[in-house]
C-alpha cells in the first residue's frame, strides 16, 4: 500500500488547519445538500409515477405528458448538476486542493 | 446476401480489430498498475467512453428499448434511475476514490481497517455481483443469438455463450485493463453511432414531431392511451401496493446501486488525477444521457413503426424491437438492402455491447480476487506485482470458466432479476461501506464488514424467498412455492439493512485510528500521495 511516503502527524497537522477545513467545508456544504436535493427529486418522480398516475397522464401539448414532461426534466436536472459540480470544483476545490497538495508534497522527507 | 451473414461478418471484425487492439495493449501491459488500472494513464475522455461502454449493457440497449417500446412510459423509469445514479458517482465517490485507492474497490474500504476482515468481504462482495451480472449478460448474448441469427436449437445458444466467454477471457487475460478499456472505447462509439443513426431515421421520418410519432406509438402499441400513462408493467394496479413499493424498491437500487458496482469504481484508477476522473464521469453523464435520451425514441419509434403485436410475437420482453425497428425503417427509407444493412449494423452492435460489458465485469472480479483476496488476505501482502498479475490472469480464466458454466445450466431459465438484483447488493452492502469509509470518522473494522455482509446477505436472501424465485408462473421454479417476502426487488428493505448494519456494527466496536481518517480525508480531498500514472 502506498501509504507510508509521509508520516502521519503531517495529515493530523494538515487536517487541523484553517485552509483544509475551508476546503472540506466548500466540499461538503456543496455535496451533501446537492445529493439529498436530487435523491428527492428523483424519488418524488417515480412516487408520482406510482401513486399519481392521473396526474402523470396528463396530456399538456398534443401526446406530451406531463410523466414524460418531469421524466425529460430529471435528464435535465442531471445534466445541470453534473456542469454546476464541475464549475464548483473548479472555483472552489481545486486551488484549496492544490495548495495544500504542493504544499506537503514540496516539505522535505 | 443475408442479414444474419452480413451481422455475422460485422461483427467478426468487430471481433478482429478488438483482437488486434488486445495484442497490441499486451505489449504495453508490465506492470500491476498496467493491469489493473491500464496504467492510468487514459485521458478523461477517453475513459468517459469507456464508463459509457462499460455501464450500457445489451439489457439497457435493447432491454430498455424493448420495454419502451411494449409498455411505453414505464420504460423511461428504468433509464433514469441509471443516470441520475451517476451524480452519486460524480459528488461522493469518483475524485476520492481515485484519489485514496490503488486497484480495486477494497484498496479505499481497508484504508483506516483491518485489512484482512475487510478485504475478505468487499472481495466476496465484488465476485458475487459481478459474477451474478456476468450471467445476466451472458445469457442475454443467447438470447440474442437466437433471436437475430435464427440460432434456436440450445446447443447453437450454448456455443454462443461460449464463444463470447472464450472472447471475453482473452480480452481481459491478454489485454488486462488497457485492452478492456479500448475494447469499450470503439463499442461506446458503434452503440452511439447506430442509435443516433437510427434515431434520426426515426424522427425524419416524423418530420421531428415528437408529439405526433407519441400519438403513432399509442395508437399501434396496442395500450391506446395508457402507453403513455405509468403503470403497464410496473407496480400495475392488479399488483395493488407490493406491485408500487416494488417501483420504489427497483428505483432505489437502481440509483444507488450504480457508485457501488466494482466494475464501474475500478474505472475511476485508470486515468492519471481526480480531476480527470471527474472530467471522465462528467462525459460519461453525457454520453448514457444521450443514450437513453435515444433509445427513447428507439422504443417509442418502434411500437410506432414495427408495432406492439409484431415485437411482442417475436419475443414477449421485447428485446429485438429495437433491430425490428432498424430492419422496418431501413426498408421505408432505403428500400430491402437499406433494411438488411441497417439490422445487420444493429446485431452487430448489440453483440460488441455484450462483450464490452462482461469483459470489464471479468476484469473487476478476478482483480478483485488477485488484489484482494490472493494478495492481501492469503499471503498478507507479501507478493511481488508480477506474481499478483499471473494470479489476477489465472483467476479472470477461472471466473470466465465459471460463468460460462453457470450461463449455460441457466439457460432457458427466467433470469431477469439477476442485473436488478446485482444492482440492490451494490446499494445495499458496497455503497454504505465506501461512503461511511470516506465521510464517517467513527467508521471502523467491525461497521465495514457488517455494512458488506449485512447488505449482501439480507438482499440475496430476500429475492430467494421473494416471487422471482418461487410461488409465481414467471419464477425460476414455478412449480414451487416458498416465497414469504411481496417485492421482487430487495433494495427498499436491504438498502437500509445495509447501512443500518455498517453504523450498529461502528458503535458497537471500539477501534478507532484517529491518525488514519486524518490520513484518508486529506488524502482523498487534496490529492497528497495519490497513485501516479505509469510513465513508459
Amino acid at each position: 500500500m502506498a501509504t507510508q511516503q509521509h508520516d502521519s502527524s503531517v495529515y493530523e497537522q494538515v487536517q487541523a488547519s484553517e485552509r483544509f477545513q475551508e476546503l472540506k467545508r466548500h466540499f461538503r456544504s456543496w455535496t451533501f445538500p446537492m445529493t439529498a436535493a436530487f435523491l428527492s427529486w428523483y424519488l418524488l418522480y417515480v412516487v408520482l409515477s406510482g401513486w399519481a398516475r392521473d396526474f402523470m397522464g396528463i396530456k399538456v401539448l398534443g401526446n406530451i405528458t406531463v410523466g414524460l414532461i418531469l421524466g425529460l426534466l430529471q435528464f435535465v436536472s442531471t445534466f445541470w448538476i453534473a456542469w454546476a459540480y464541475s464549475r464548483h470544483a473548479e472555483k472552489k476545490l481545486d486551488p484549496i486542493a492544490d495548495e495544500i497538495r504542493n504544499e506537503i508534497e514540496g516539505r522535505p522527507e | 446476401m443475408s442479414s444474419q451473414s452480413l451481422a455475422t461478418v460485422l461483427f467478426l471484425l468487430f471481433v478482429v480489430a478488438t483482437l488486434g487492439i488486445t495484442f497490441w495493449a499486451s505489449r504495453q501491459t508490465k506492470t500491476a498498475a498496467d493491469y489493473y488500472a491500464g496504467g492510468r494513464s487514459f485521458s478523461g475522455v477517453q475513459n468517459g467512453l469507456a464508463i459509457g461502454g462499460d455501464y450500457m449493457s445489451a439489457a439497457s440497449f435493447l432491454g430498455i428499448a424493448g420495454i419502451i417500446a411494449l409498455s411505453g412510459y414505464d420504460g423511461f423509469l428504468y433509464s433514469i434511475g441509471f443516470l441520475v445514479a451517476w451524480l452519486v458517482a460524480l459528488l461522493l465517490v469518483a475524485e476520492l476514490m481515485r484519489n485514496s485507492g490503488k486497484f480495486t474497490m477494497a484498496d479505499v474500504l481497508a484504508f483506516r481497517m483491518s485489512p484482512r476482515p475487510v478485504r475478505t468481504a468487499a472481495g466476496v462482495s465484488t465476485i458475487v455481483v459481478s459474477i451474478v451480472y456476468l450471467v445476466a449478460q451472458m445469457l442475454g448474448a443467447g438470447v440474442l443469438v437466437g433471436l437475430l441469427l435464427g440460432v434456436t436449437n440450445p446447443a447453437g445458444k450454448a456455443w454462443t455463450i461460449v464463444g463470447v466467454g472464450v472472447l471475453m477471457i482473452i480480452y481481459v487475460v491478454v489485454g488486462g485493463m488497457k485492452g478492456t478499456t479500448w475494447v469499450q472505447i470503439v463499442k461506446a462509439v458503434l452503440l452511439m453511432s447506430g442509435a443516433t443513426l437510427i434515431t434520426l431515421l426515426v424522427l425524419g421520418k416524423y418530420g421531428f414531431n415528437l408529439s405526433g410519432l407519441m400519438g403513432d406509438a399509442a395508437a399501434q402499441s396496442g395500450k391506446g392511451a395508457a402507453f403513455l400513462e405509468p403503470g403497464l408493467k410496473y407496480g400495475t394496479e392488479a399488483q395493488g401496493l407490493a406491485g408500487k413499493l416494488d417501483l420504489i424498491s427497483l428505483g432505489l437500487a437502481l440509483v444507488l446501486g450504480t457508485a457501488g458496482l466494482p466494475h464501474i469504481l475500478i474505472r475511476f484508477y485508470t486515468v492519471p488525477t481526480a480531476k480527470d476522473a471527474r472530467k471522465s464521469v462528467i462525459w460519461g453523464i453525457g454520453i448514457i444521457g444521450t443514450f437513453y435520451l435515444l433509445t427513447l425514441v428507439l422504443g417509442f419509434g418502434a411500437a410506432a413503426l414495427v408495432g406492439g403485436k409484431t415485437i411482442a410475437a417475436q419475443d414477449k420482453g421485447g428485446n429485438t424491437a429495437a433491430p425490428l425497428l432498424a430492419q422496418k425503417i431501413g426498408q421505408e427509407i432505403f428500400g430491402d438492402v437499406g433494411g438488411t444493412i441497417l439490422l445487420a449494423v444493429i446485431a452487430a452492435v448489440a453483440f460488441a455491447t455484450i462483450l464490452a460489458v462482461v469483459a470489464g465485469l471479468t476484469l473487476a472480479s478476478s482483480s478483485s480476487f488477485a488484489h484482494d483476496l490472493y494478495a492481501h488476505v492469503f499471503k498478507r501482502g507479501n507478493v511481488t506485482d508480477k506474481e499478483e498479475v499471473v494470479v489476477a490472469r489465472i483467476s479472470a480464466f477461472v471466473i470466465g470458466a465459471v460463468a460460462i458454466g453457470l450461463s449455460i445450466l441457466a439457460q432457458g431459465q427466467n433470469v431477469a432479476f439477476l442485473v436488478a438484483l446485482a444492482f440492490a447488493v451494490a446499494a445495499s452492502g458496497n455503497l454504505p461501506a465506501i461512503l461511511y469509509s470516506l465521510f464517517w470518522k467513527d467508521f471502523n473494522t467491525a461497521g465495514a464488514v457488517s455494512a458488506i455482509y449485512g447488505g449482501l446477505i439480507s438482499a440475496v436472501v430476500l429475492v430467494i424467498f421473494s416471487p422471482v424465485v418461487s410461488g409465481s408462473s414467471t419464477a425460476l421454479f414455478p412449480d414451487a412455492d416458498f416465497a414469504w417476502f411481496p417485492l421482487s426487488n430487495p433494495g427498499l428493505i436491504s438498502i437500509p439493512i445495509g447501512f443500518l448494519a455498517g453504523w450498529l456494527g461502528t458503535k458497537l466496536s471500539k477501534e478507532y485510528n484517529a491518525a488514519k481518517y486524518a490520513e484518508i480525508e486529506v488524502r482523498s480531498l487534496t490529492g497528497v500521495g495519490a497513485e501516479k500514472a505509469v510513465e513508459h
